[in-house]
C-alpha cells in the first residue's frame, strides 16, 4: 500500500515561485464566499476587482496613486524587519511625517518649490525618525521589546493629531478639525495632467531602489541582514548589532515619515485625522508578501494598491462592499504566510511502510552531532 | 463632590469592563506563550457579531454568545497560524486584526448599507434592583456584564493557579519543551488557551456594542485592544494586578470625560495618551527584568 | 523475562544512517550502559525508545508485547522514562508542580496535596528534595534529581539517563550512582548512556557498545575491562595527532589578571582567574563542563563584560572591550557553538568576511568581487565542500567548523581562543582541526584550548590549567601531568599552590 508522506526537507525548487500564486488562488477561492453572500457572481466580481481597474488609464493611474504610500510604508517595514527589528509603528511614524509636512507646508509659503519640497521630504524623514527613536533606543539600550512600544506609540500620535486639530491648528475659517492648507509651492507636483499621480510615487520607487542597493550592495546592509538573521552570531563576529538595529529602525521611521509627507503634500494638502486608513499596518502585509525582497515589496505594493481600487470598482459595479479589498489583502497575507511554511516540506509517495512518519524535528540534525 | 466621586466610580467600572474582559483574554494567550495581536480585530468582530445577532434575534444574551463563538473561532485561527504552522506571532496576530476588521466592515456594509447615523438597538439595562440602593445605587447599578467581568478575575486566577489546565498553560508558556516531555499536549493547550482568549476578547467587544453604546460604529474599539496589551505588561501577567491596571485606566478615562464637560480648557488627549506612555515608561524601568512568559513569541515545533 | 527488547532498529536523518539494524535488550533490575563516542547513535536509539523519534524500521517489545510508541506519553504509559541531557524543567514552577505536570487527573490542582504526594514519592525512593522549592533556585544536581523523581512519579520501570554525569561535579556523581543503585534494588532498570569508561565500569551490570550507528557487542561487566571497551568503542588506536616537540617559550601574548565575571543568572562564574598564554604554546584549560569555561570564552570574545580584573593581549588592555577590539588586537576565536557563530541564511562568502568587513568596504560599498574571491580562496585552502554562494545552513558540521577555522585563521591572529573545537566532529574533521591548531602553535601563535575532553587537552597542550567552579586550580606542564592528578584538580579536591606551578 502506498502512502502520502510529508517530510521536513526543502521543497523542490520549482515549488517556490508557485507558492504566492497558489496562495492567491486559495485566497480568491475563500473570499468568493463573501462575494456570493453579497449576491454577486464571483467570476464577474473578480473581473471587476482585478481586471477592470487596469483596463482604463484613469483607474490604472489611481492604482499607482493608491500604491504610493504603500511603496513607502512597505519599504520602511522591510528595512526594519531585515535587521530583525519588528517595527509595528510605521503607522505612527507616517503620522509624525504628516504633522511635520502640515507644519512645514504652511511655514514655507515664501520658498520656491525647489527649496520647499526637499525641505518637506527631509522634515518628514526627520519627524518619522524622531517618532521611531524612543522605542529603538529602549530596544538597544534596555532590551525593551519593540513590538509593544512601537504599537503603543501609534495610538499616542493619534491623540497628538487630535489635540492639534481640535486645539492650535483648528482651521480658523471653517472651524473644521483640519489644519490650514499648505502653500502651493510645498505641494508635490503632478506627474500627469488631470490625474492625482504625484511626485511621491517617484520618490517611492527611488526608495525601493535605495532599499535594494543598501541591503545588497553596502556593508551597512550586510551588517543589518546579519543582525536580522543571526543576532548573536553577528555580535560575535564584531558587528555592532546595537548600531545596526538603531540605524535600521531610524531609517525605517524616516521612510514611513516620508509616506506621511507624500499623503499631505500630494493628496490632502492639510492635516486631517484620517490621513491613513492603516497604511502603516498594510506596509507589514506588503513587506511579508514581498518576502522582504525589495523588488518583491515593490510588486506587492502595486498589487495591494490594485486590490484597494478593485474593491471600489466592484463596489460601484456590483454593490459588493468595497471592504472586499481589505479582506482579500489580509486573507492573502495569512494564506501566504501559511503556504510559505510548506516550502520546508516535501510530499512523497512511499511504498509499503510499517507506519507513516511525522516530519523530522528541526533539532534532529543537531542531535546527530551532540549525540 | 460626593456626587462627582460616585459618578466617577460608576463610570470607571463601566469604562473598565471591556478592558477587563480583553486583558483577561490576552492574559490566557500570553501565559500560554502566544502574543495575540489579533485582540483589536477580535474585539471589533465581537462588537459587530454581538450587535447583529442581538439585534436580529432581539435577544441580547444570544448576541453575547454569538460574539463569544466568533471570538473562539478567531482564537483557533490564531492557533492554526502561530501554533500549528509556526508563523511569526506579530505578523499573524496583526493579519488577524486586519482580516477581522475587514470582514466585520464588509458584513456591516452588506447588512446596513451606508447609513448616515449608526444603527442602534435597545441596549442592556443596568441591574434595576441594585440601582435603587440609596447613595451607592449609581455605583452598584451596573450592567450584568460588568459584574460578570469582575467575577471573572478570581475565576481566571483560580483557573491559572488552581487547576491542572492552568498549570499546563503556565508550563507551556514558560518552557514548552519541558511541558511536552512531561506529557502535556503543548499544541492542544495553546489552542484551548487561545480559544478562551478569543471568547473573552470578543465578549469585551460585545459589551461595547450591546451595553455601553447600544450601537455599532467604525471606531467602536478605537485601540482598546492595544490598551489591553499594555495593561498586561503593566500588570506583570498577574490577573489581579491586571484588574487594577484596567480600573486605573478606566478611572483616568472617566475623569477626563468629566473634566471635558466641566468646560475646563484642558488638553484631554494628554490624559488619554497617558496610559500608553506610562506603560512604555514601566517597560523601560522593568527593562530586562520584565517577567515575560519565557516562551512568549516563540513557536514550538516538534511533530 | 526481558523488560524491553529493540529489534532491527534503523533510523536515517537524510543521508546519515544514525541507527543501523540495532538490537538491544534490557532486563529487569539491571543497569545497562549504552557506550559509544559522540555520534555513535546512542541518543537517537533512546529517543526512539522514548517516542521522540520514530524508527524507519524495526520493532520494540515491552514485556514481550509489541509496542507502538508514537510519543513520550505512550512511552511513560509503558513504564519507560527518560532524563535528557538538557533538563526539561519549567524554572518558575515549584519542584512539586514540575513533577506532577502532565500527570494529573481531574480539574482541580491543589498545590498542598501535590507537594505532599511528591514528598512521599521522594521518600520512597530515598531522593532528597524540597517539593516547595522553585526550580529556578536549584543546583544542577538537584535539578537532575527532580527529573528522576518526575519519571519515578509516573511509575516508570525503566529509566533512560542520557549522559547524566556530564553536567555533574564528582560529589554529585557519587550521589547519582547511589540513587541508581537504590533504584536497581527496588527492581527498576536503568539505561545509562555514556562515553566515559570508568563510570560505566563503576555502576553498570551490562554494557552495549555502539559505533557509527551499529552495535559492536554487549558484554557483562564482570567479563570485560576498560581496555576492551575502549577498543570496541573506537575501533582504532585511540589517538593519531601528537605534538611535535617542545617549541621555544615565547613572551606572554595573552594575560588574564584576576578576571571575574557573572553567568547569565547573575551568579559568579569566574573568580579571580589569572592565566598567561605564551607565544608558541598551547595552554589547555581542562575541567568538567559548566565550571566557567563558557563564560571565560565569552569574556575573551568580547561578548560578556567582566566584573573585575584585566585582560591583556600583547600588553594592550582589552578589559571590557567589544568583539571588534578583540579582533583588531589579533584574537582569533573558535567558538563552542559553531552554529551560533555563523549565520545560516547568509552565504559562505558573506560569513567569511563578517569579522573583517572594513577590509572589503570602500566608501561604505561592499566590494562583492573581492568578497567572492576571498571565499573561493579560503574554500580551496581549507578544503571546504561548498560554493561561496551556498547558504551556510546547507553545510555539514565538519564543513561549518572548517569555515569557522578559515575565518579565524585567515586574519593571521596572534592569539587563538579555541573552545571545544572538535566536539561532535567525525574522526577526519577532528584530526584536521587538531592539526591546524598545532600548526598555528608551531608558527608562534599563543593558543588557549578550552576542552572538556581530557585526552584532547593532554595530547595537544604544552601546559594544562584546570578550572573548577570558576577558579584556576593550578597550571602544570602537560608532560608531568597524570590523569589522576588532573582528575583530582577537576573535582576541586586538590589545588596546586602558586609558586609550585610556574617555572
Amino acid at each position: 500500500m502506498a502512502k502520502l508522506r510529508i517530510e521536513r526537507a526543502a521543497a523542490p525548487l520549482w515549488v517556490r515561485p508557485l507558492i504566492p500564486v497558489i496562495a492567491a488562488v486559495i485566497t480568491l477561492a475563500l473570499t468568493a464566499t463573501l462575494v456570493v453572500l453579497a449576491k454577486a457572481n464571483p467570476f464577474e466580481a473578480y473581473y471587476y476587482f482585478l481586471v477592470v481597474p487596469l483596463s482604463s488609464w484613469v483607474s490604472a493611474i489611481e492604482v499607482l496613486v493608491k500604491s504610493t504610500p504603500l511603496l513607502l510604508t512597505g519599504a520602511a517595514v522591510t528595512f526594519a524587519f531585515s535587521a530583525g527589528y519588528w517595527n509595528i509603528g510605521a503607522e505612527g511614524q507616517l503620522y509624525a511625517g504628516a504633522i511635520a509636512a502640515a507644519w512645514l507646508g504652511t511655514v514655507l509659503h515664501e520658498a520656491p518649490a525647489l527649496v520647499a519640497i526637499p525641505i518637506m521630504l527631509l522634515g518628514g524623514f526627520v519627524a518619522g525618525m524622531l517618532w521611531a527613536l524612543p522605542p529603538a533606543l529602549l530596544k538597544v539600550k534596555l532590551a525593551v521589546d519593540e513590538v509593544v512600544t512601537t504599537l503603543l506609540l501609534n495610538s499616542v500620535i493619534l491623540f497628538v493629531v487630535s489635540y492639534l486639530l481640535n486645539g492650535p491648528w483648528r482651521d480658523p475659517v471653517s472651524g473644521w478639525p483640519q489644519s490650514p492648507e499648505i502653500a502651493a509651492s510645498a505641494i508635490l507636483p503632478k506627474l500627469l495632467p488631470r490625474a492625482r499621480l504625484h511626485l511621491g510615487f517617484i520618490v517611492g520607487l527611488l526608495i525601493i531602489l535605495a532599499l535594494w542597493f543598501v541591503l545588497s550592495r553596502t556593508s551597512l546592509g550586510l551588517k543589518m541582514r546579519a543582525t536580522g538573521l543571526g543576532m548573536e552570531a553577528a555580535r560575535y563576529a564584531g558587528v555592532n548589532v546595537g548600531r545596526a538595529i538603531l540605524t535600521a529602525a531610524l531609517i525605517s521611521g524616516g521612510i514611513a515619515g516620508i509616506a506621511g509627507v507624500s499623503e499631505i503634500a500630494g493628496i490632502h494638502f492639510h492635516l486631517i485625522d484620517a490621513i491613513s486608513p492603516g497604511y502603516g499596518y498594510t506596509g507589514i502585509i506588503i513587506a511579508m508578501l514581498g518576502g522582504l525582497n525589495p523588488f518583491g515589496v515593490g510588486l506587492a505594493a502595486l498589487f495591494v494598491g490594485l486590490l484597494s481600487i478593485g474593491g471600489q470598482t466592484v463596489s460601484r459595479a456590483l454593490g459588493v462592499p468595497a471592504y472586499l479589498g481589505d479582506v482579500v489583502q489580509a486573507a492573502l497575507l495569512l494564506v501566504t504566510l501559511g503556504a510559505f511554511i510548506f516550502q520546508n516540506y516535501r510530499i512523497r509517495w512511499i511504498a509499503d511502510e510499517p507506519r507513516s512518519l511525522p516530519p523530522l524535528p528541526a533539532s534532529a540534525e543537531n542531535d546527530l552531532e551532540t549525540n | 463632590m460626593e456626587v462627582f466621586l460616585i459618578g466617577l466610580i460608576a463610570a470607571t467600572l463601566r469604562v473598565a469592563t471591556p478592558l477587563i474582559l480583553g486583558t483577561l483574554g490576552e492574559l490566557f494567550a500570553e501565559r500560554a506563550g502566544i502574543l495575540n495581536l489579533g485582540i483589536e480585530g477580535t474585539m471589533f468582530c465581537g462588537a459587530f457579531v454581538g450587535f447583529v445577532v442581538g439585534g436580529a434575534t432581539g435577544n441580547l444574551w444570544l448576541g453575547v454568545l454569538a460574539a463569544i463563538v466568533a471570538g473562539i473561532l478567531a482564537g483557533l485561527l490564531m492557533g492554526l497560524l502561530s501554533v500549528r504552522l509556526g508563523v511569526s506571532q506579530h505578523v499573524s496576530g496583526l493579519g488577524i486584526t486586519l482580516l477581522l476588521t475587514g470582514l466585520s466592515l464588509f458584513g456591516f456594509r452588506l447588512i446596513f448599507g451606508e447609513p448616515r447615523i449608526p444603527p442602534s438597538i435597545a441596549p442592556f439595562e443596568r441591574l434595576p434592583i441594585l440601582s435603587q440602593v440609596p447613595i451607592l445605587g449609581e455605583i452598584l447599578g451596573q450592567y450584568a456584564l460588568t459584574y460578570i467581568a469582575l467575577a471573572l478575575v478570581p475565576v481566571c486566577w483560580w483557573m491559572l493557579y488552581r487547576t491542572n489546565f492552568g498549570l499546563q498553560i503556565r508550563a507551556v508558556g514558560e518552557n514548552p519543551e519541558a511541558a511536552d516531555a512531561a506529557g502535556v499536549n503543548v499544541f492542544l493547550t495553546r489552542y484551548l488557551a487561545l480559544a478562551i482568549a478569543g471568547g473573552l476578547m470578543a465578549a469585551g467587544g460585545a459589551f461595547l456594542s450591546l451595553a455601553q453604546l447600544g450601537a455599532f460604529t467604525y471606531g467602536i474599539i478605537a485601540g482598546r485592544g492595544w490598551v489591553c496589551i499594555a495593561l498586561i505588561i503593566f500588570g506583570n501577567w498577574q490577573p489581579v494586578r491586571v484588574l487594577w491596571g484596567a480600573l486605573l485606566f478606566g478611572g483616568v478615562s472617566a475623569l477626563q470625560l468629566r473634566l471635558q464637560t466641566t468646560g475646563l480648557d484642558l488638553p484631554y488627549e494628554m490624559f488619554l495618551a497617558l496610559p500608553y506612555l506610562v506603560t512604555i515608561a514601566a517597560l523601560a524601568v522593568a527593562g530586562r527584568n520584565a517577567t515575560y512568559p519565557a516562551a512568549l513569541l516563540k513557536a514550538y515545533k516538534r511533530e | 523475562m526481558l523488560a524491553i527488547q529493540m529489534r532491527g532498529i534503523t533510523k536515517r536523518f537524510g543521508p546519515v544512517l544514525a541507527n543501523d539494524r540495532i538490537d538491544f535488550s534490557l532486563e529487569q533490575g539491571e543497569i545497562h550502559a549504552l557506550l559509544g563516542e559522540n555520534g555513535a547513535g546512542k541518543t537517537t536509539l533512546m529517543r526512539i525508545l522514548y517516542g521522540l523519534y520514530h524508527a524507519d524500521q524495526g520493532e520494540i517489545l515491552v514485556d514481550g508485547h509489541l509496542a507502538h510508541i508514537p510519543s513520550p506519553k505512550e512511552a511513560i504509559t509503558l513504564g519507560i522514562g527518560m532524563v535528557a541531557q538538557h533538563f526539561t524543567l519549567v524554572p518558575p514552577l515549584s519542584v512539586a508542580e514540575n513533577v506532577v505536570l502532565g500527570y494529573t487527573k481531574g480539574l482541580r490542582f491543589d498545590p498542598g496535596a501535590a507537594q505532599q504526594h511528591v514528598a512521599e514519592a521522594a521518600a520512597r525512593f530515598g531522593i532528597k528534595t524540597d517539593p516547595a522549592a522553585i526550580v529556578r533556585h536549584l543546583s544542577v544536581g538537584e535539578c537532575q534529581r527532580v527529573e528522576i523523581l518526575k519519571a519515578l512519579y509516573r511509575n516508570v520501570r525503566a529509566l533512560i539517563m542520557d549522559e547524566p554525569t556530564s553536567v555533574l561535579v564528582p560529589q554529585e556523581v557519587d550521589v547519582l550512582f547511589e540513587t541508581l543503585e537504590r533504584l536497581r534494588g527496588a527492581g527498576l532498570s536503568v539505561i545509562f548512556i555514556s562515553h566515559k569508561l570508568n563510570e560505566v565500569m563503576a555502576v553498570c551490570d551490562r554494557i552495549t557498545v555502539l559505533r557509527q550507528g551499529r552495535v559492536v557487542g554487549t558484554v557483562d561487566k564482570a567479563a570485560t575491562s576498560q581496555i576492551e571497551l575502549a577498543c570496541m568503542m573506537v575501533g582504532r588506536e585511540t589517538f593519531g595527532v601528537t605534538r611535535r616537540g617542545e617549541s621555544p617559550q615565547g613572551e606572554a601574548r595573552l594575560r588574564l589578571e584576576s578576571l571575574s565575571a557573572l553567568d547569565r543568572k547573575g551568579l559568579p562564574a569566574l573568580k579571580e582567574v589569572s592565566l598567561e598564554v605564551r607565544a608558541g604554546e598551547i595552554l589547555g584549560l581542562a575541567g568538567v563542563s559548566g565550571n566557567g569555561q563558557a563564560e571565560l570564552a565569552r569574556v575573551l570574545a568580547g561578548t560578556l563584560k567582566p566584573t573585575g580584573g584585566r585582560i591583556l593581549v600583547d600588553n594592550r588592555d582589552l578589559t571590557g572591550a567589544d568583539p571588534t577590539c578583540f579582533l583588531v588586537a589579533g584574537v582569533g576565536r573558535i567558538p563552542e557553538e559553531r552554529h551560533e557563530s555563523m549565520i545560516g541564511e547568509l552565504s559562505v562568502a558573506e560569513n567569511l568576511v563578517l569579522e573583517c568587513l572594513d577590509e572589503f568596504t570602500r566608501n561604505g560599498l561592499l566590494d562583492r568581487r573581492r568578497v567572492r574571491q576571498h571565499g573561493e580562496q579560503l574554500i580551496a585552502e581549507y578544503q571546504i565542500k561548498a560554493q561561496p554562494t551556498d547558504r551556510m545552513r546547507t553545510l555539514s558540521g565538519g564543513n561549518v567548523q572548517k569555515v569557522v577555522l578559515a575565518r579565524a585563521l585567515s586574519s593571521k591572529p596572534r592569539v587563538i581562543l579555541a573552545s571545544q573545537p572538535t566536539r561532535g566532529l567525525d574522526v577526519g574533521a577532528t584530526e584536521y582541526v587538531r592539526d591546524k591548531l598545532l600548526e598555528q602553535r608551531d608558527q608562534g601563535v599563543a593558543v588557549l584550548l578550552i576542552s572538556e575532553d581530557l585526552d584532547e587537552a593532554l595530547a595537544l597542550s604544552d601546559r594544562i590549567a584546570v578550572i573548577y567552579e570558576g577558579r584556576i586550580m593550578g597550571v602544570i606542564p602537560a608532560g608531568e601531568a597524570s590523569k589522576e592528578q588532573l582528575g583530582m584538580m577537576m573535582s576541586g579536591a586538590w589545588e596546586v599552590t602558586r609558586g609550585e606551578t610556574e617555572n
